[in-house]
């Protein structure tokens, strides 16, 4: 059996398609788990990329903070964060958070740092306020490059998401867990096949976001 | 009138950008702030709109200081035009021209019409207000750059070397056209170049830096390019200054002659006061052929090119001495508005006009001069 055929077999049993256990609920469960970290890490990241990019300070404390969270072990901090305050919701936030932030925070700063200095000196010159420079001078411009930076940040909470099931929560990692536990295979590739499903619609609706949000005159197209 | 009274801009590293710079820049007027990099230029024009701050003296916009200003009201009485044009590139044409009459709260129908009278002021096509600034080529971006500082009829204009990104013949069409517009709308222009020809070129009165931020010379560019101050001023002008100043004279008192003036297939003219061995040939409408030598009446192949004719009254003596010095015959065309000569005139008679012009020039400034001294010192 290969592993076409366990994916096959997976999506082909009806007894997936229900109830709790179900692919729709699991699913629902997964994308619940990574907006809430998306959003939760992007309310961090972005404010303080965006600041630290407009003034152009406190660029080495950003790669600091960056390179350390990058260092930290996602499934480590996760069994930490359960011991030091039990199962739910919150321990399972923080490894998530802490992962997306290092891409959210590092790309907005640079993003917003490397803009041409030009268009914003003419803004200022011209009596713009600062607010009104970063919104609507500077972030406009560097846009795509912030929509990247959420996106890694997007597809690493997808993926890493899957450890929720550790500390008994939903999501797809369930059968990617029980289906090793239970050494059903069928059900480790079909939960494997869903993250990477649920990666590809992540990577499309970001694209879909960078074709609205993003001026055609920054697209240059 | 803006009036910078004893300017200095030292910086925390003790670096000195600017010394003790006195100026008074007229209304409606060109004054440009010219010299090498690094003596402050930009640095004064920065203190005007309080990009930069002075760290001592004071300047003054119609007699009010500008540090007792809001700075964002103070910057939205002044356009900025900056090097490059710094066009938000995700904005069309129309709506970076519509930047500051938006800011002011004008509707967007206004800001837009605005838009559209300004791109044809400046000399864009409207077809242009729908595209965005990675479509323009660098000197229609820099056009714009000029309506968008335009755009709420501010009474000052700033320029920062606005026209030094673009290739010459572009720069030349640029500068017609700020004068051109200057003509129309006699803004307060304070300009910054490291141009000395540009400085020459659009000055009502030109402010020579020097290195340190120090004022080496506040004088109209013809008085500057007669009577440099010092030999630093001397030799930012170039070796070619007696040349250069010829632009100012006008060349509608040369005595042209038409002695040598023929039709063509017509015979030599007798030889007269144009002692030259040769004849200007000219077409049934009396625009210029070509010279040819005297006796070879009737080869009409065998005609010297009579180069660039100029217009006496339009043109000056510069272009006059140019065009003579172009000829092969060493004599220059005069021609109408038209094309039609009205004349010839030799390198001789040019040169007796410069030297009259230029006495003229010394009795006019004698008085005038020590005016100048006392505004700028």
């Amino acid at each position: 059996m290969n592993v076409l055929n366990f994916v096959q077999a997976f999506f082909s049993d009806g007894a997936h398609w229900h109830g709790y256990d179900g692919i729709p609920t699991r699913f629902l469960e997964h994308v619940r788990y990574a907006a809430l970290a998306l959003a939760i890490a992007a309310a961090i990241g972005l404010p303080v990329g965006l600041l630290t990019g407009h003034t152009g300070r406190g660029g080495n404390a950003i790669a600091f903070v960056a390179n350390a969270a990058r260092a930290l072990p996602s499934f480590g901090l996760l069994v930490l964060a359960v011991l030091l305050i039990g199962f739910g919701l919150l321990p399972v936030m923080i490894p998530l958070v802490v992962l997306a932030v290092p891409p959210i925070l590092v790309t907005t700063y640079e993003a917003v740092r490397t803009v041409d200095p030009a268009p914003v000196d003419a803004a200022r010159g011209m009596g713009m306020r600062e607010s009104r420079i970063l919104f609507r001078v500077e972030v406009p411009v560097a846009l795509p490059l912030i929509l990247s930076g959420l996106r890694s940040a997007a597809i690493q909470i997808v993926s890493t998401a899957t450890i929720a099931a550790y500390v008994s929560l939903g999501g797809l990692g369930r059968y990617i867990i029980d289906g090793l536990y239970q050494r059903n295979y069928e059900k480790v590739v079909g939960g494997a096949t869903l993250v990477a499903l649920l990666a590809l619609v992540t990577l499309a609706l970001f694209w879909a976001v960078g074709r609205l949000a993003v001026s055609p005159g920054v697209r240059r197209r | 009138m803006i009036r910078i009274d004893s300017v200095t801009k030292r910086y925390p590293d003790g670096t000195v950008a600017v010394d003790r710079l006195s100026l008074e820049i007229p209304d409606r007027s060109i004054t440009v702030l010219v010299g090498p990099s690094g003596c402050g230029k930009t640095t004064t024009l920065r203190m005007i709109n309080r990009m930069v701050e002075p760290t001592e003296g004071t300047i003054l916009l119609d007699g009010e200081d500008v540090q007792r200003q809001p700075v964002t009201t103070l910057r939205r009485s002044m356009g900025y035009v900056i090097q490059n044009a710094g066009l938000f590139q995700h904005r069309t044409i129309a709506d970076n021209i519509a930047t500051v009459p938006r800011m002011l709260g004008w509707g967007k129908q206004r800001a837009r019409e605005r838009a559209a009278e300004l791109m044809e002021r400046v000399g864009l096509d409207a077809s242009l207000a729908k595209r965005y600034p990675y479509q323009l080529s660098g000197g229609q971006q820099q056009r714009v750059g000029v309506a968008r500082a335009l755009a709420a009829d501010p009474p000052v204009l700033l320029m920062d070397e606005p026209f030094s990104a673009v290739d010459p013949v572009v720069r030349k069409g640029l500068q017609d056209e700020l004068l051109r517009i200057q003509d129309e709308l006699g803004k307060t222009i304070v300009f910054v170049t490291h141009d000395i020809d540009e400085a020459i070129k659009l000055g009502t009165m030109v402010a020579v830096l020097r290195e340190g931020g120090r004022l080496a010379q506040y004088a109209p560019p013809a008085e500057l390019l007669s009577n440099p101050a010092d030999s630093f001023v001397e030799d930012f002008l170039g070796a070619d200054r007696g040349i250069r100043r010829l632009s100012f004279f006008t060349s509608d008192a040369l005595e042209l002659t038409t002695d040598a003036v023929v039709p063509a297939g017509a015979p030599d003219a007798p030889l007269t006061t144009a002692e030259t061995p040769y004849l200007l040939v000219t077409d049934a409408e009396g625009r210029p052929l070509g010279w040819r030598e005297r006796g070879s009446a009737g080869d009409a192949d065998r005609l010297l090119p009579y180069g660039r004719p100029f217009r006496p009254g339009t043109d000056s003596l510069r272009a006059a001495l140019d065009c003579a010095v172009l000829s092969p015959t060493g004599w220059a065309v005069a021609v109408d508005a038209d094309g039609r000569v009205t004349g010839v005139v030799s390198q001789q008679t040019i040169g007796e006009a410069i030297r009259a012009a230029h006495t003229q020039a010394e009795t006019d400034a004698a008085p005038a001069r020590g005016e100048d001294e006392k505004v700028a010192g």
